[in-house]
């Protein structure tokens, strides 16, 4: 019971993040595109901790803390270049 | 205990889906911006709880705690960022929009700068 | 379950990396191969090599989004080429 609603729950987080990257295709404007990376990062993010639980290796939430790490330093560094140049 | 932390888990990426279709629907960049941050914070929050509630065995609550609260402070940061950047840059706005609190500000700061 | 996933998340990558040679605008094909990065370091971790994925997150979208946007903003400054 409690699996099969753990699948559930990671297909509708696979969903979401197909309609994430349908926005970073389509977006107009290069801040469009950020803000959809943004979310696809998160959205991996929870991707990741869930595999991590269904392998059952404590390892692979290290990589979720480096990943959101990651996307903060690279976002921040690109509405830094969008406003006034690096 | 696992089934309780299950439907934790689904409520949160029902919010992730919604976060997404937000993103997907909306007509401007600072309703995606706002749309997109909140509701995946959120969804993430419940995702990672709901999972850390199923699985008590293999899941380190250090980790998972410093990870929710990296997120709780990293995310709505870097969507202030951008949104500063986005008005900064001057994006259109959506033709629905009523009011532009920080454009009239700068304006009369630019006012009184010029008298001085 | 792990197949669907590897399965859609390598079609993004690959539409991404279309995308992104495809574009006119710079920043946004900086975006996309940053895209690419990040779900490749998801299939690298499903394919149990969790260094390899840790290494393609941190160098991949961190140190190669700002490096390339570095050298843009360089090459707008020097006015040569928008």
């Amino acid at each position: 019971m409690a699996d099969i609603i753990y699948a559930i729950s990671t297909y509708v987080a696979l969903a979401a993040l197909l309609l994430a990257f349908v926005r970073l295709l389509l977006g107009p404007r290069a801040v469009d595109r950020v803000v959809a990376m943004d979310t696809l990062t998160i959205i991996s993010l929870s991707l990741i901790v869930c595999i991590a639980c269904l392998r059952g290796r404590t390892i692979y939430i290290d990589i979720a803390l480096v990943y959101g790490l990651i996307s903060f330093v690279g976002i921040v560094a690109i509405a830094r270049y969008l406003e006034r140049g690096m | 205990m696992q089934i309780a932390g299950s439907i934790i888990t689904l409520i949160g990426s029902v919010f992730l889906f919604l976060g997404a279709l937000g993103i997907f629907r909306m007509p401007d960049v600072f309703n995606r911006i706002q749309a997109g941050t909140k509701a995946t914070t959120l969804g993430t929050l419940l995702f990672l709880i709901g999972i850390t509630i199923g699985h008590t065995d293999v899941v380190p609550h250090l980790k998972i705690v410093i990870l929710i609260l990296f997120i709780l402070f990293t995310n709505p940061l870097s969507s202030h960022a951008l949104a500063r950047a986005a008005h900064h840059i001057k994006t259109p706005l959506a033709k629905e929009t009523v009011r532009d609190d920080l454009a009239e500000d700068e304006k009369r700061e630019d006012r009184e700068g010029s008298l001085e | 379950m792990e197949f669907v996933l590897i399965v859609i998340i390598s079609i993004i990558i690959i539409l991404a990396a279309i995308f992104a040679i495809l574009t006119k605008n710079l920043v946004s094909a900086i975006i996309s191969a940053g895209v690419v990065s990040l779900l490749a370091s998801i299939i690298y971790l499903m394919l149990s090599a969790p260094d390899v994925a840790m290494t393609e997150a941190a160098i991949g979208s961190g140190l190669t989004t700002v490096v390339f946007l570095y050298a843009l903003n360089k090459i707008r400054k020097s006015g040569e080429d928008g």
